[in-house]
């Protein structure tokens, strides 16, 4: 029995997680297939057809899966599902919505957001806001696994694998799509960047994120911010990192103003190296910093942008 | 139309949970436990439902012993009609809670379910989107907006791209991200009214679901310890370390 991986993309194109995930399930030593399910994806399918490891891909090219509804993509993996021992998929907030609908609607349980396979049953999953690291067993004989993007490296690329299609939809009735509202950025996305510089609260204001935009551009950094810094309104929800935004682990993660709570660094201790920059000499930041500036911020920041 | 918050009694998200020394698991023993924070959005959204007029009951049903009552009996204080605690002892999965829930959905009836998104202990995000599917329900996760207009809610959702508004059609299960409302504090006459709020208690085996385990715990470990680096002078240093030390720029 092989792997199905439900691809992760956007706006017709693949995200790097996908590519992760594969490198997650290679250790298995099974066939992995792709699906890709969404509307005018043959570019993603394509793309996902030259991952490393990849037998084949699968694509349901409809308009029911445009917007990802978790019931339209739950009902076509559970029809897929009985070929496979392990259904996998990136723990972004996609993989989040409609998995667990799937392992449900199998009766299997789901391990959420794995950070390391050890056999074909046992998975490493951070617990208690990565405070806690569990090695848990499953009885299941299907596996629904999310995985932790962030946990695993991108995967080589290979000659394409073979694609081909389905078209398997009843599209459901219970949820339609109304809007969405994207935040527009030329910059790298959070999870796939190599550098972040993140605000917290002590940004003070939305127009202050300014002060990072052009260290951000020097360095190629994504930026992120604090739940505090969400709240108060400076910046969109979606670039909150911590244990409930984006989990990111970076080479250099750039802190500002950041306090360090619990919640914060479940979402990037992992980072290979981690700046922190605080007025606070005690602020809990600087005890994962690998180098910490007890500075304020409204005066070195200036001063880093012009000398990097 | 009446509301079904399902809570859980989780440690305090102030606190950092200690792993046992004998790696079996996380140290509870004498930690301050609450309700997760979540939840108390969830609970808090379904109040304000009822008082804009558009629901008529929330119900709020925990699973656990007897200390998960302390919840309830928040839950009720902040507002909400009836409490029920399904009576386990058991340590469950998800999948087991979403199962219990759907016991009490099929007896409750109620249209709209509003879950907490994760809680913070288990960190699963997996049990209003079990519970939907269980009940054959739309689910609309992450919400930082709840707005019930007739026989739909529409909700906006917080993803990884920005925000993704979704109409769903009732009865629907909800669950809630950080954004969705500020929960209020409970006052004294609130918290002492809570206190003659009916409280049923059901014993989990009379449910019908098996709880057998699914999953073992195998070991539960600290994570790799950071060191604290070092503090640098000024800025000057700080860019020097991260070219020659760290090479990371
Ligand atoms: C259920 C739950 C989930 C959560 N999830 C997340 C999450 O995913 N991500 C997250 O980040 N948080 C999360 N939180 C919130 C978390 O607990 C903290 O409240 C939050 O991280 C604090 O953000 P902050 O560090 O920006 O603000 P604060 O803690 O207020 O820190 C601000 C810091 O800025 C410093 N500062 C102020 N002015 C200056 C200046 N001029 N120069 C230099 N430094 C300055 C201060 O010294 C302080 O250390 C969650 C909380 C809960 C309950």
């Amino acid at each position: 029995m092989s792997v199905l991986i439900i691809a992760e993309h956007e706006h017709g194109v693949l995200k790097s997680d996908t590519s992760k995930v594969v490198s997650a399930t290679q250790k298995l030593g099974k066939s992995i297939t792709v699906l890709v399910a969404g509307l005018n994806v043959s570019e993603v399918a394509a793309a996902a057809s030259k991952i490393e490891g990849v037998s084949n891909v699968i694509v349901a090219d409809n308009a029911a899966f445009e917007h990802q509804l978790a019931e339209d993509l739950a009902d076509l993996v559970v029809e897929l599902a009985g070929d496979y021992s392990h259904i996998f998929a990136a723990a972004t907030t996609t993989g989040k919505n409609f998995m667990p609908r799937v392992a449900a609607l199998l009766d299997k349980v789901q391990i959420s957001d794995i950070i390391d396979v050890i056999d074909e049953n046992t998975f490493k999953r951070p617990i208690y806001a990565g405070n806690a690291i569990a090695t848990v067993q499953s009885a299941e004989d299907k596996h629904i696994v999310t995985v932790r993007s962030s946990a695993f490296d991108v995967a080589g690329e290979q000659a394409p694998a073979a694609v081909s299609t389905i078209d398997a939809v009843k599209e459901n009735t219970l949820s339609s799509f109304v809007s969405q509202q994207e935040t527009e950025s030329e910059r790298p996305e959070l999870t796939a960047a190599n550098v972040i510089i993140s605000g917290g609260r002590g940004m003070q204001n939305g127009e202050n994120f300014a002060l990072l935009n052009g260290i951000a551009d020097k360095l190629g950094a994504a930026i992120g911010a604090s739940r505090a810094a969400v709240d108060a309104g400076f910046v969109p929800n979606d670039m909150q990192v911590g244990q409930t935004g984006k989990i990111v682990a970076p080479q250099l993660y750039i802190a500002v103003g950041i306090s360090g709570a619990i919640q914060h660094l479940a979402g990037m201790k992992d980072s290979k190296v981690i700046v922190a920059i605080n007025k606070d000499p005690d602020a809990p930041i600087f005890q994962v910093a690998d180098y910490g500036l007890v500075a304020d911020l409204f005066d070195v920041l200036p001063e880093l942008e012009a000398s990097l | 139309m009446k509301i079904l918050v399902p809570v859980k009694r989780v440690i305090d998200y102030n606190v950092k949970a200690r792993v046992k020394a004998d790696n079996s698991d996380v140290d509870l023993n004498n930690v301050k436990m609450a309700l997760n924070p979540f939840c108390e959005i969830a609970v808090e959204e379904a109040i304000r439902i009822k008082e804009a007029g558009k629901a008529t009951e929330v119900v709020v049903v925990s699973i656990g012993d007897k200390a998960c009552q302390e919840q309830l009996r928040t839950a009720l204080a902040l507002g909400a009609d009836k409490a029920i605690q399904i009576d386990t002892a058991e340590k469950l999965e998800s999948l087991h809670v979403a199962k219990l829930l759907a016991k009490v959905v099929e007896q409750e009836n109620p249209e709209l379910v509003i879950l907490g998104k994760q809680a913070i202990d288990s960190d699963n995000n997996q049990t209003g989107q079990m519970l939907a599917a269980l009940t054959s329900r739309a689910q609309a996760t992450f919400a930082s907006e709840v707005i019930v207009e007739g026989d739909k809610v529409n909700v906006t959702r917080e993803v990884d791209g920005g925000l993704q508004t979704i109409a769903v059609n009732l009865p629907a299960v909800v669950t809630t991200d950080l954004r969705l409302n500020e929960p209020r504090y409970a006052t004294l006459p609130n918290i002492m009214k809570a206190k003659r709020k009916p409280l049923d208690v059901i014993s989990a085996a009379d449910l019908g679901v098996d709880l057998t385990p699914r999953i073992t715990t195998v070991k539960v470990e600290e994570p790799s310890k950071r060191e604290a680096g070092e503090i640098v002078a000024d800025v000057a240093t700080l860019v020097e370390k991260l070219k020659n030390e760290a090479k990371v720029i």
